[in-house]
């Protein structure tokens, strides 16, 4: 009667084929990089500076007559798009506004906007503006370096923590993990060119946070069965680990994903790039901790006596009893 | 084996409907908050009936703290403000010029007479007539440099003095140039929350950011350019002398003296004294009033001081010109008729009502000690955030109950258990934001989804875990018992790694993406509370009253 999603016992080799798995990610990392300097991201005014403007009318939205609108203001680089929406109402129809930062302002001037409102309200009369959001570019340049640091930050966070609970070889694998899924998370973003603001850094972190989370748990049961059995190959116990921690992958994986599938579809299209980011991640991130993590750890190799309490880490939390 | 000792129990419940009793109010959000209101109001201008009805609505023995809405959920304005510190050197500088003045002139057989040059605003230049006694007006001048009073400063002097050929340059050093940065942005601080307190406001939060910035946050403010008007206003009110009054912007002041243009004459410009009589820091109250002519005008009232040194000025200058100058525009400029001596005045101007109200809160709150220029900005409407409010609210009933069948599918009793523990987790986060006074945004929205999704990863971790023991254990308490401890480190290792990312996120984000990272790491710390406290007692209790051989996970 259960829900399986998983046979109870599952015993897939996951390295069988680990040239291609590994080709593949290698692979799908290069062609990100590639996409990050040919195409490069559709970075939004956090990072770039200047205005959005979200309008909101009864009547359909013009690109063309609102772009004609405009232009005699010579505003410069203006984007223009529709916005739609399962949640929006029948006449609810919104498109949001960008334009590049004007130079010699540090913020973009009052003038600006109520002239840009002004031409908008004069072909429309029925258009409001619900979000107004500007960025000088002093900030902007702050917010780019404090994004990097953040990301640097964690992951050096995260590469120091599984080295002192584990071994260098555990960071090593988790932190190629992390790269991995961090890059091909950009990747998507350059292909999509969906916008790449402030809050996809935070997507970014969680999924740093997820995947890593994946992987100690990994990690840990290999670390577990490496006691465990001492005789056998590095590949079988491996192996094993994941085999027997599938279960537990899928289902976590699972939930997570049913709860942001639900965001995503009904969440509303503000936050809908950062809930996509994050699926995206979850997915990534599963797969990089069974195979990325992993066939690093068995190329380079662990210390295989876990008996004897080490020096350098691997120390296990005391038991904490309820 | 599988016992958990009575007071275990007991702090466990305990301490869990402590929290979920604080969460309660958030259940009847418009019904607290007007209540919250009311309390306030009551407080700050008496009891009304309605009041008293609002007050009502929620009995006061009952927590009444509240999740705050972010600005993207309620609507407002934000604005992220540079202050100028560099501005207040100027204004430091001529503070000292007396002093030094006074000093240079006892040395006067020595050094010469001496005369102040115009130089960079932060520096007071100083021409002596004998270079040759520099060294001596240098000695001089230090003499009346003061020790600093900081920590970071200490054993450093407030002013450095140089000599340049002829002329003795004063400026301010290193270390009093941060204390004093320090106190500009305090005071600009306190003078923004004093205004917008006096706009009358809910809630608004005002918050020093890094070195020179203030992020200002208005819930329910109809547009970042209003919040810009009320604030962005140097408003410095000072008296001057005129010298003379003209038409050309370019004429030539003279030394010691400034160009300012007129208010409301175009093309007009007063040659104005550079040292003011009085200023605003002297006045102890401004109203909105109307002038003999029934026009709309700002009366004012001087402190004891003020009112001496207004009083003195006045009759040393009957019938000559006045200026009454706001952030370096002359408002108005009239003759003096006579001695004025009760400290009080009134000022006039081409004002509308909303002008003169504007002028007397902003004279009232105290002018800013240097000027703001605007970094970033948002306005967003109630409507867009309140469709934001609707969408997570649905989003998250939808994820919930999605994952609550999930579980009860996968794990049958088991599942159940969990869900019990994910539905008191959910309540957890609410009272744990309600206690420390976070604000919600929608990416925190993001975050208590997620959390959703994630929490059940403890649950699944232990349960898979027992029934791999269960193929190997003695019995099912045995199993359960395992399960948990050997689960545990894994748990633990997983949470805390999440969390190390949540905290950089928390430290090095800004609004929000802070919202984001504070539900992320509250439904970290809950949720796995609730996976090895919450989930295990229930089994555990279940367990002791079924005893049953074996069970089913």
């Amino acid at each position: 009667m259960r829900l399986k999603l998983v046979p109870s016992e599952t015993n897939w080799d996951f390295f069988k084929r680990w040239h291609l798995t590994f080709g593949a990610s290698a692979l799908a990392m290069v062609a990100s990089v590639v996409l990050f300097f040919a195409v490069g991201l559709n970075f939004g005014i956090d990072f770039l500076g200047g205005t959005t403007i979200r309008t909101e009318s009864t009547q359909a939205v013009d690109v063309g007559a609102y772009r004609q609108a405009i232009a005699p203001l010579d505003l410069g680089d203006v984007s223009i798009t529709e916005v739609f929406d399962a949640s929006f109402d029948a006449d609810q129809h919104v498109a949001q506004i960008r334009i590049q930062q004007q130079e010699g302002h540090e913020a973009i001037t009052e003038e600006t906007i109520s002239a840009l409102e002004s031409a908008l309200k004069a072909i429309d009369p029925a258009i409001t503006f619900p979000s107004v959001e500007s960025v000088g570019p002093k900030v902007s340049g702050e917010l780019i370096r404090t994004a990097i640091e953040a990301v640097v930050l964690a992951i050096a966070a995260v590469l120091f923590y599984i080295w002192l609970r584990f071994e260098w070889q555990f960071s090593i694998g988790a932190v190629a993990a992390l790269i991995h899924d961090v890059t091909l998370t950009i990747g998507i973003f350059c292909l999509l060119q969906i916008r790449f603001d402030l809050t996809i850094i935070a997507a970014l972190l969680t999924i740093v946070g997820y995947s890593i989370n994946d992987t100690v748990i990994v990690f840990d049961r290999v670390r577990e069965n490496l006691r465990r059995y001492k005789q056998k190959a590095l590949t079988d116990v491996l192996n094993i680990s994941i085999n027997e921690t599938m279960s537990r992958t899928v289902m976590t994986s699972g939930t997570t994903l049913l709860a942001l599938v639900a965001l995503y579809v009904l969440g509303g299209d503000v936050i809908r790039g950062f809930v996509f980011a994050m699926i995206w991640g979850i997915v990534v991130g599963t797969y990089s901790s069974i195979f990325v993590a992993s066939p690093i750890l068995l190329w380079l190799g662990v210390k295989r006596d876990w008996s004897k309490p080490s020096q350098g880490g691997g120390t296990q939390y005391a038991n904490i009893d309820a | 084996m599988l016992q958990i000792s009575t007071w275990k129990r007991v702090v466990i419940w305990g301490f869990t409907a402590l929290i979920l009793f604080m969460a309660v109010p958030n259940l009847f959000y418009g019904r607290v908050e007007s209540h919250n209101d009311a309390i306030k109001q009551i407080d700050a201008a008496g009891e009304t009936p309605e009041l008293a009805a609002a007050a009502a609505g929620w009995p006061s023995w009952m927590p009444s703290g509240l999740v705050n809405l972010g600005l993207d959920l309620r609507g407002g304005a934000y604005l992220l403000a540079d202050v100028q510190v560099a501005d207040v050197y100027a204004d430091r500088m001529n503070g000292y010029w007396p002093e030094v003045r006074d000093v240079l002139r006892e040395k006067r057989d020595t050094v010469g007479s001496i005369r102040r040059v115009d130089g960079p605003a932060d520096e007071l230049h100083v021409r002596i007539a004998n270079p040759e006694a520099m060294a001596e007006a240098i000695a001089a001048v230090r003499e009346i440099s003061r020790p600093i009073v900081s920590i970071a400063g200490a054993g450093s002097n407030d002013i450095e003095v140089r000599g340049q050929g002829d002329v003795l340059i004063v400026s301010l050093s290193d270390a009093e140039k941060t204390a004093t940065d320090d106190r500009t942005l305090r005071q600009s601080l306190e003078i923004v929350r004093r205004r917008v307190d006096e706009a009358g406001t809910r809630e608004p939060s005002i918050q020093r950011q890094g070195e020179t910035r203030i992020i200002i946050q208005v819930p329910g403010l109809g547009s970042a350019q209003e919040l810009k008007d009320l604030i962005g206003q140097t408003a410095k009110l000072t008296f001057h002398g005129v010298v003379s009054r003209t038409s050309d912007a370019t004429a030539e002041p003279g030394p010691r003296n400034f160009i300012a243009p007129s208010m409301n004459e175009a093309g007009t410009y007063y040659i104005l004294e550079s040292d003011y009589v009085v200023s605003g820091e002297d006045l102890t109250d401004a109203q909105p009033s109307f002038d003999q002519n029934g026009r709309p005008a700002v009366s004012f009232r001087f402190d004891p001081t003020g009112a001496r040194k207004f009083g003195d000025y006045t009759a040393e200058n009957i019938g000559s010109p006045f200026a009454i100058v706001l952030d370096n525009e002359v408002i108005s400029a009239p003759t003096i008729q006579d001695h004025i001596a009760g400290g009080s005045g009134i000022i006039t101007g081409n004002f509308t009502i909303e002008e003169s109200t504007q002028l007397a809160v902003l004279l009232r709150a105290g002018a800013l000690p240097a000027e703001m220029t605007f970094l970033q900005e948002r306005t967003i409407g109630p409507e867009l955030g309140q469709d934001s409010i609707e969408a997570g609210r649905v989003a998250t009933l939808v994820a919930f109950v999605a994952v609550l069948v999930f579980m009860a599918l996968s794990y049958g009793l088991f599942g159940l258990f969990a869900n019990i523990a994910l539905i008191i987790n959910v309540g957890l986060i609410f009272g744990l934001l309600s206690i420390i006074g976070a604000t919600l945004t929608l990416p925190g929205i993001a975050g208590i989804v997620l959390t959703i999704g994630m929490a059940v990863d403890a649950n699944v971790l232990v349960f898979e875990r027992i029934r791999e023991e269960l193929k190997t254990a003695r019995g099912p308490s045995r199993a359960i018992e395992l399960g948990y401890e050997k689960a545990l480190s894994a748990i633990l290792d997983a949470n805390i790694t999440t969390f190390i990312t949540a905290a950089i996120l928390f430290a090095l984000g800004s609004g929000p993406v802070r919202g984001f990272a504070v539900t992320l790491g509250l439904g970290i710390l809950t949720s796995v509370f609730c996976a090895i406290y919450i989930t295990r007692l229930l089994i555990v209790s279940w367990f002791e009253r079924r005893r049953p051989k074996t069970i089913e996970v």
